[in-house]
């Protein structure tokens, strides 16, 4: 990971010039140090990862990335309830996280704040979304709480008849401070509230930390640890996959789906239980490794658990893409065309069903993906159907990467010792999770945590699924949402 | 369809049976006691309060084959206005604090509160914050909690049945 500080001046050309030649923006944060606030964004650059910082000396205001990168929009806007840092002559002055919980000159990630202080009520923030105005458009408000067991947040539908025109998300609902959380852990402790981040995506999260923490101690991490988190996060791939596929099946009408696919899920965190200690294998990756090996009789029964799977997926893949109800329903809903996608700036899987081929497992050098060749699953249709199409593809390989993790893992040690570093020091991590790029940037001081910035990819996508749902029916909503099935928890931190 | 049915027949049952008490799994011994206490459906409407979502993947299990929920007669309900229960989960985020309490206003009796897992116990890894009232029960009344990062779907059965217990 590369370091650069810019000018002001440099900071839009400098991300212009990168948009050029196939860079991507993959996150954008504020820190404040010793020297005063500053900005900092992640790219993603041909040659590897890339953080690009710009000291603000005192001054509360920053250019606009928007133009370039379209989705730092929301992320700026954090910036503004967090560090109270706002983009240059902004024009959407509305606050993204705060929600009214903290008052306005508060700001939690600064370092004269504490992060444990108590407001009394501010009040109800009002916040005017986007109104559409024609005959007959009317709005339809959703959320925070919702009908089925999920996440919170706000949808505002602005429909005629059943069509949607327009769609605004509100999101910030669970907002729980896990930012300023992280500077009151120590940093080998830190990992467990990195993989609470998002639960469906805990592997992700905690080894992105990890690795971050890794790098800036200067730790090389064991080949054995490396392919024991592989198998982690592809066994987490797996989780996710199987637990969309049913939901998916379900939200289009076809129950057996459902059944099916969350009886198998089941059975699979079942294993993860009996193998890594925890259905979801939280705190399996730990600073330096992973906590405990897995014996090699394990590994046999993982192999044999994953060619087991593998023929029951595709039994079923067969049968949803044989149903022509079920077919109908998926062809063409929520369609997020490649140009748009690329605009956007979608990431992970959704960018997968839209024709780009963006994949860290393929496209960077980490153990153990630069040995394993990650065959990757691409769609050119950006609808529900090429989105469940990935799904199948990346569970399939998935397994068949776990069958070749189990059956030649290196051998040594499973955990290295750490120690963390007593000066200033910095460290990146950067993940390919089941939906997406999970990113991690870490400063630390005195031996502890000054700033860790967590990025989930739902950052990137949020936006995207507002315009695949245009131009959709209102009853699509739902399935056209679970197709991106985005983080609620890993985007408000 | 011909597949569809192979399939469903060449699965199984896979919910362990209700008959023989003694002999019973777990999950079916649960099962027939909440039955046997209530003698009639309970209707849980789940609200997500501010938590990593983890929590809600071990409840969406209930309702697989092998915890089969519903095919017992309990059942998530869209609406509290429809709910006997409000299962919560999280730390009460400040920004879900007005909407916790609107659901529970929302709640008819019996209004009972389940919590569940450690965030929603005790605040868990996140505590009380800027941002985070903490544990459920600083926020609306709680019946009965159920520990855990996340609990195991069996563990939050366990839950429901201590509450039920209650309502005797
Ligand atoms: S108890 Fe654990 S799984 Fe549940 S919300 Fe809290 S951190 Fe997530």
């Amino acid at each position: 990971m590369k370091r650069e500080r810019l000018r002001r001046e440099a900071w839009v050309t400098h991300a212009r010039a990168l948009a050029a030649r196939g860079g991507r923006l993959v996150a954008l944060w504020g820190t404040e140090r010793a020297e005063g606030r500053v900005l900092c964004a992640a790219y993603a650059t041909p040659e590897g990862l890339q953080w690009a910082e710009l000291p603000l000396a005192g001054e509360a205001t920053f250019p606009d990335l928007a133009p370039v990168f379209h989705f730092a929009g929301r992320m700026q806007r954090a910036l503004g309830d967090l560090l109270g840092l706002t983009v240059e002559n902004a024009a959407d002055r509305r606050p993204w996280l705060n929600h009214g919980a903290w008052p306005a000159a508060y700001q939690p990630l600064a370092r004269a704040a504490s992060g444990r202080e108590a407001f009394a009520d501010c009040g109800v923030i009002d916040y005017p979304f986007v109104r559409v105005e024609g005959d007959g458009v009317h709005e339809i408000p959703v959320g925070p709480v919702h009908a089925g067991i999920i996440e919170p947040g706000h949808f505002r539908f602005s429909i005629v008849g059943e069509k949607v025109l327009r769609l605004e998300a509100r999101l910030g609902y669970v907002h729980k401070g896990i930012e300023k959380r992280f500077t009151q852990l120590a940093p080998l402790e830190a990992h467990r509230l990195a993989g609470r981040i998002s639960g469906d995506s805990t592997v992700a999260h905690a080894w992105a930390y990890c690795m971050a923490l890794e790098d800036a101690a200067g730790v090389e991490l064991p080949p054995r640890a490396a392919w024991l988190r592989g198998l982690m996060l592809e066994r987490e791939r797996v989780a996710n996959h199987l637990g969309d596929l049913g939901a998916l099946a379900n939200d289009a009408g076809l129950a057996f789906g459902l059944t099916q696919f969350s009886r198998l899920r089941e059975d699979w965190q079942r294993a993860s239980r009996e193998i890594f200690g925890h259905r979801f294998m939280m705190d399996g990756v730990v600073p330096g490794g992973a906590a405990a090996d897995v014996a090699p009789p394990m590994l046999e029964r993982m192999r044999a658990d994953g060619e087991r799977l593998a023929k029951e997926v595709k039994s079923l893949r067969a049968i949803l893409d044989g149903h022509a109800g079920l077919q109908d329903r998926f062809l063409s809903a929520g369609r997020l065309r490649p140009e748009l996608a690329a605009r956007l700036g979608v990431t992970g899987l959704a960018a997968r069903a839209s024709g780009h081929a963006i994949d860290l497992r393929c496209d960077q050098a980490w153990a153990p993906y630069e040995s394993l060749e990650v065959r990757m699953a691409t769609q050119r249709n950006g609808d529900v159907a090429a989105r469940v199409s990935v799904r199948f593809d990346e569970t399939l390989e998935s397994l068949r990467l776990i069958g070749e993790i189990c059956d030649k893992p290196p051998r040594g040690e499973h955990r290295v010792e750490l120690q963390v570093p007593a000066g200033e020091a910095y460290g990146a991590g950067w993940v390919e999770g089941w939906r997406g790029e999970v990113f991690c940037a870490l400063e630390l001081e005195g031996g502890a945590i000054r700033r860790c910035h967590a990025h989930d990819p739902s950052w990137q996508n949020w936006p995207a699924l507002e315009h695949a749902v245009m131009d959709n029916i209102v009853p699509d909503f739902p399935l056209i949402n679970k197709s991106f099935n985005l983080s609620y928890s890993g985007h408000d931190l | 369809m011909q597949r569809i049915v192979w399939k469903i027949l060449r699965t199984g049952i896979l919910t362990e049976p209700v008959y023989n008490l003694d002999k019973l799994p777990e999950v079916a011994r649960i099962h027939h006691e909440i039955l046997h206490i209530l003698g009639r459906a309970l209707c849980i409407r789940q609200v997500d309060a501010g938590s990593c979502n983890g929590c809600e993947l071990e409840i969406h299990a209930l309702n697989n084959p092998y915890y089969n929920l519903e095919g017992y007669g309990i059942k998530f309900v869209a609406s509290p206005r429809h709910a006997d229960l409000l299962m919560v989960t999280g730390p009460v985020s400040h920004n879900m604090e007005v909407a916790l309490k609107r659901t529970y206003e929302a709640t008819p009796d019996p209004k009972l509160v389940l919590a569940v897992g450690d965030c929603g116990c005790d605040g868990g890894i996140f505590g009380e914050s800027y941002a985070s009232c903490g544990r459920v029960a600083n926020v609306i009344p709680v019946d009965f909690a159920v520990p855990g990062c996340p609990p195991p779907p069996i563990d939050i059965l366990r839950g429901v049945l201590g509450l039920a217990r209650r309502m005797k």
